[in-house]
């Protein structure tokens, strides 16, 4: 039974892990989880996780979910090359750190200029207050302010001189408000820099197809009423 | 030089800290950073931690901050007992499972109440009545969720054993409880849950870290509360705002 990974690729959580599998050559299957049709709702879905989220990873009978989990479960069970999450202890620590850091501060930020500048207005046909936009894209300044100075300092890396899971999960949330059409790396040259090498890293084709879908986003076309009353309960909740 | 550790007893994650390093008998130096004093925009603390924020962890050179990365730190340094945080892959993943689900659901909302009941009108301000409705339901549905997706009928939020999971807890749960909130109504497993681990801890050190923050209310009574001085306004009323 080979290791099944439910994903979309519009959800960064899931690029990062897609990133990391295809990366580090991990056999698995790509379980196509449509969340702007709702099938995270689903019955079958609902069944491998309950909390409805995105990505879960199913191992035989392991059903895991949660990011950041699945990343390192991956990184020690397929025996990745160290850098990705170093045995060094304090080198491990600067990961986790990172790892803990941005659930709450550049994640939220992510995802909520994301839809407040393009989901909820273009897709969702949910008008957006003008003064909920400005506060989301001051609140993502100030993490990409927190980013760069706090983090990356003058490291190649988030975590030191080799790439990790960290700069996937950074990087791969970053990606949501430069699809957005925000300012993220324009006048941020450190930060630019830090993209670039681990695009080179990761490998661009590899890096570029985890991306495909959510640099269109701009171009998506409005959802339907009964799918935007499906969803809105649900994108509320995330928003929050 | 040694471990120092930068707490404030009143902080959830502080405690979880605290807790971790003093059972598990890891010494270290307590540096207290009073938050109602606002000593985490002190400058010897900025110097330390420029994100102000506690716990953080100085071990000779090495500051760390993030109560997870912390307590992991101290698990691998001090080779504690492998229950914390186990060795065998699913076991531990089923650790960080429950931490990323906590950062997310637990973090920031079980937190609330003490800004609501303290902190608010300490500085002269009050958070909205539709903002501490909307905390009380998120909060319920935490509870359920906790209970249902993760406790279940396990003794423990990941398995058989205490893990770092349940101490990040715990302490989510104490903020709550400290301030009035029948917290377990009609959940009695989770109250059960939250018994077996103080048991597992034991009493005394459980009294010495829920002190500070079972008597914030006694205190806002007596008005022998500090009030934090204008400095730490700001960075509280930042976080005030955040509140959904």
């Amino acid at each position: 039974m080979v290791l099944e990974l439910y994903m979309d690729l519009l959800s960064a959580p899931c690029r990062a892990v897609y990133i990391f599998a295809r990366k580090n050559g991990i056999p698995f299957e790509f379980q196509f989880v449509d969340l702007l049709k709702g099938h995270h709702h689903s019955k079958e879905y609902i069944e491998i996780n309950p909390l409805r989220k995105l990505p879960s990873l199913r191992d035989g009978k392991f059903v895991l979910s949660e990011s950041v989990a699945i990343l390192l479960y991956l990184a020690r069970k397929y025996k990745v090359p160290d850098h990705w999450y170093p045995q060094d202890l304090q080198a491990c620590a600067r990961v986790d750190e990172y790892l803990a850091w941005q659930h709450t501060t550049l994640r939220k930020s992510c995802l909520r200029a994301l839809w407040h500048k393009v989901m909820l207005p273009s897709f969702l046909s949910e008008p957006v207050a003008p003064e909920t936009l400005t506060a989301t894209l001051a609140e993502l300044e100030r993490n990409l302010k927190l980013l760069q100075d706090k983090f990356l300092q003058d490291k190649a890396f988030l975590a030191g001189p080799h790439i990790s899971v960290a700069d996937l999960v950074a990087v791969t949330e970053l990606m949501h408000p430069v699809s957005a059409g925000c300012q993220v790396f324009e006048g941020r040259p450190k930060l630019a820099a830090w993209r670039q090498r681990v695009e080179a890293a990761v490998g661009q084709d590899l890096f570029q197809e985890a991306h495909e879908f959510i640099l269109q986003i701009k171009d998506i076309s409005p959802a339907d009423s009964s799918t935007k009353r499906a969803l809105m309960p649900g994108v509320r909740a995330m928003l929050q | 030089m040694g471990l120092e550790l930068y707490l404030d007893l009143l902080s959830q994650p502080c405690r979880a800290v605290y807790i971790f390093a003093k059972k598990n008998r890891i010494p270290f130096e307590l540096h207290t950073v009073d938050l109602l004093k606002g000593q985490q925009v002190s400058k010897h603390f900025s110097k330390l931690n420029s994100l102000r924020k506690v716990p953080a962890l100085k071990d000779d050179d090495f500051v760390l901050t993030e109560s997870t990365a912390i307590l992991i730190y101290l698990s691998q340094k001090y080779q504690t007992e492998d229950h914390w945080y186990p060795a065998e892959l699913q076991a531990r993943a089923r650790v960080h499972e429950y931490l990323g689900w906590h950062a997310d659901f637990i973090r920031g909302t079980f937190g609330v109440m003490l800004w609501t009941k303290v902190l608010a009108p300490l500085i002269g301000t009050q958070v909205p009545e539709e903002k501490v409705r909307r905390n009380r339901t998120a909060l319920e549905e935490a509870l359920d969720k906790l209970n249902a997706r993760f406790l279940g009928n396990k003794p423990f939020l990941t398995g058989q054993q205490v893990t770092l999971a349940d101490i990040m807890a715990l302490e989510e749960m104490m903020q709550p409880i400290a301030l009035g909130l029948d917290l377990y109504e009609g959940r009695q497993q989770l109250a059960s849950w939250h018994r077996r681990v103080e048991a597992f801890l034991g009493a005394e050190l459980c009294e010495e870290a829920h002190g500070p923050i079972m008597t914030i209310l006694e205190q806002m009574a007596c008005k022998t509360i500090p009030i934090p001085p204008p400095e730490a306004h700001p960075p509280m009323l930042k976080r005030l705002a955040k509140i959904p």
